[in-house]
């Protein structure tokens, strides 16, 4: 034998019980050598790069499924911000044709989401910019598998609030638009976007990337919260020792299969994204991993240090398996996706300043989380700005995805099916901010970011 | 600008190449017939096995060499998942690098 039994007993375990999995594949692939004068020929030049690329991925992804006995769950592509392409042809109508040749070519291509319909604006937005995020009520609602972004602030640009005042309109627009407000969870706000973030629906694939590039997001928590539920009662250094050497084998697996992908599809490798992204399976979620370390419920006082112990030993672990950790490597805990998130918010236990205070360690963002419909535009943006600022003043990204759903009211359980899962709806602060928010403007750069 | 094409998808080095198919569950008559009938068919090799109980589970364990073997894996997968469900067991087929990945520095 070349490997022991013990050694396979426990991969094939984990594959069979623990919801071992690759979570994503996502295809990268730069649009900017579409361009054309003559509209229709663009399109068409779009549509020609993304449909083979999506097909080869699902078929090559397929295969390495079945070679490798594990699931791949989502094959993505993810595409050069569409405002960049878009710049000699800045008109709303330009920009929603776009989006369905875009929405078509994924479709066509057997993908479910494709990312990119978005734009960088940290410190300003151009004309073409500014078209794209009007269109983004129309857009979101109207296509089926196109995801927005929109990179909002960083930490050397500060944060541009201008933007950040008219996303809190455009999402309620997205909102009103799209009926139950299912828009909303095809666009992430972002301060310090990474250009290769495999995760929807914040992947783009940014300017000084190469012409194509597969990006692997490694297991979600299953895995992980079985090994800490087998260890009760051991210290937190222990603790982090068994999370640690779990994070390794599972990251192996994402950077043996995301090479072997990039090889059969001739395209470079680039990143192994260790974040850990809840699924609304039984048993894969985050906020268990934090429950089974001892907390009675997500939310409860402990879990920003639970949180911050089992991402510092997931990068760890990560770090040691894979050269090329790249895109957010963070933590997911998705309010919806997550159903032992959904438990503690309707449960009382996790509130949206909790959920925030997480994000400052090691969660990436205020995620698939629910307000209701008659929150007030500055009320948005202010939420989206308090999380923006996190990341722009310590140096990480933040992000924030959030669900306005007319009509409904704090305690309300809206049901979106599918990987989207049930979303509970949170209460958000009484008290206004609007006066501070309506200053707007842009918010300096952190002085953090001096370090030359 | 580089260009998609199918062809262009390299195919695997000649030589031996080996998965594992690992059987978890409870131990009775005929799982080593029967797998090894199904593999026969498909033309793979059995260049080892071992068993033992581990953790309350009966494991084996069989090293195969499928290079020769003119099938689509997905059909011994299939074979394999539908020998499982008639005997109760969990049968999987997964490559050798995927373990050396995960277990080896």
């Amino acid at each position: 034998m070349t490997v022991s039994v013990n050694e396979v007993f426990e991969t094939a375990r984990m594959t069979l019980y623990q919801n071992f999995n690759i979570r994503t594949t996502t295809l990268g692939i730069n649009l900017k050598d579409c361009i054309h004068s003559d509209f229709s020929r663009f399109l068409k030049q779009v549509y020609d790069r993304i449909k083979p690329a999506a097909e080869s991925l699902v078929r090559e992804a397929k295969k390495l499924e079945i070679l490798y006995g594990v699931p791949i769950i989502n094959k993505r592509v993810a595409v050069t911000p569409v405002s960049l392409i878009m710049e000699t042809h800045a008109e709303p109508e330009k920009f929603l044709e776009m989006a369905r040749t875009l929405d078509q070519a994924a479709r066509d291509g057997g993908i479910d989401y494709l990312g990119g319909f978005g734009a960088l604006v940290q410190k300003g937005a151009t004309k073409s910019d500014a078209v794209l995020m009007e269109s983004l009520p129309e857009v979101l609602s109207k296509t089926e598998r196109v995801c927005g972004f929109l990179n909002l602030g960083s930490t050397v640009a500060g944060m541009n609030l201008d933007a950040v005042i008219a996303l809190g309109q455009i999402l309620k627009e997205v909102a009103e638009k799209s009926g139950n407000g299912i828009g909303c969870a095809k666009f992430v706000a972002f301060v310090n976007a990474p250009e290769d973030n495999p995760f929807m629906a914040g992947a783009f694939h940014g300017i000084g990337e190469p012409d194509f590039s597969i990006n692997v997001g490694i297991s979600g928590p299953g895995v992980v919260r079985d090994v800490v539920a087998a260890n009760k009662t051991c210290d937190l250094t222990a603790l982090s020792e068994v999370i640690k050497r779990t994070t390794f084998k599972i990251t192996r697996a994402g950077e043996l299969i995301g090479r072997e992908l990039a090889r059969r599809l001739a395209v470079p490798f680039g990143i192994v994204d260790i974040s850990l992204a809840s699924t609304t399976a039984a048993g894969d979620s985050v906020a268990a991993v934090l429950e089974a370390m001892g907390l009675e419920r997500v939310g409860a006082h402990g879990s920003t240090m639970a949180l911050a112990l089992l991402m510092d030993a997931v990068k760890k672990g990560g770090a040691m398996a894979s050269t090329n950790v790249g895109g957010l490597s963070g933590t997911f805990i998705p309010v919806s996706e997550d159903d032992r998130m959904t438990a503690a918010a309707l449960e009382g236990a996790l509130s949206l300043d909790k959920l925030e205070a997480l994000t400052a360690v090691c969660s990436v963002g205020m995620d698939m989380f629910a307000v209701p419909g008659d929150t007030p535009p500055e009320k948005i943006s202010a939420i989206i700005a308090d999380e923006l600022a996190i990341g722009v003043i310590n140096n990480k990204t933040t992000a924030v995805r959030i669900i306005i759903i007319p009509g409904a009211k704090p305690g309300d359980l809206v049901d979106y099916g599918g990987l989207l899962g049930r979303v509970p709806v949170m209460a958000v602060n009484r008290f206004s901010s609007a006066d501070f928010i309506r200053r707007g403007g842009r918010m300096p750069s952190s002085v953090t970011s001096m370090r030359n | 600008m580089q260009k998609f094409d199918p062809n262009s998808i390299r195919v695997e080095e000649p030589g031996k190449e080996y998965s594992f198919v690992t059987v978890l569950g409870r131990d009775q008559k005929g799982i080593v017939a029967k797998i090894s009938t199904l593999l026969f068919q498909h033309n793979i090799n059995i260049e080892d096995i071992a068993q033992k109980v581990m953790h309350g589970h009966f494991v084996m364990i069989m090293m195969v060499d499928f290079k020769d073997s003119p099938s689509d894996l997905e059909d011994v997968k299939t074979g394999l998942e539908k020998i499982g469900k008639e005997m109760n067991l969990d049968i999987q087929i997964q490559h050798e690098a995927l373990f050396k990945s995960m277990h080896r520095i």
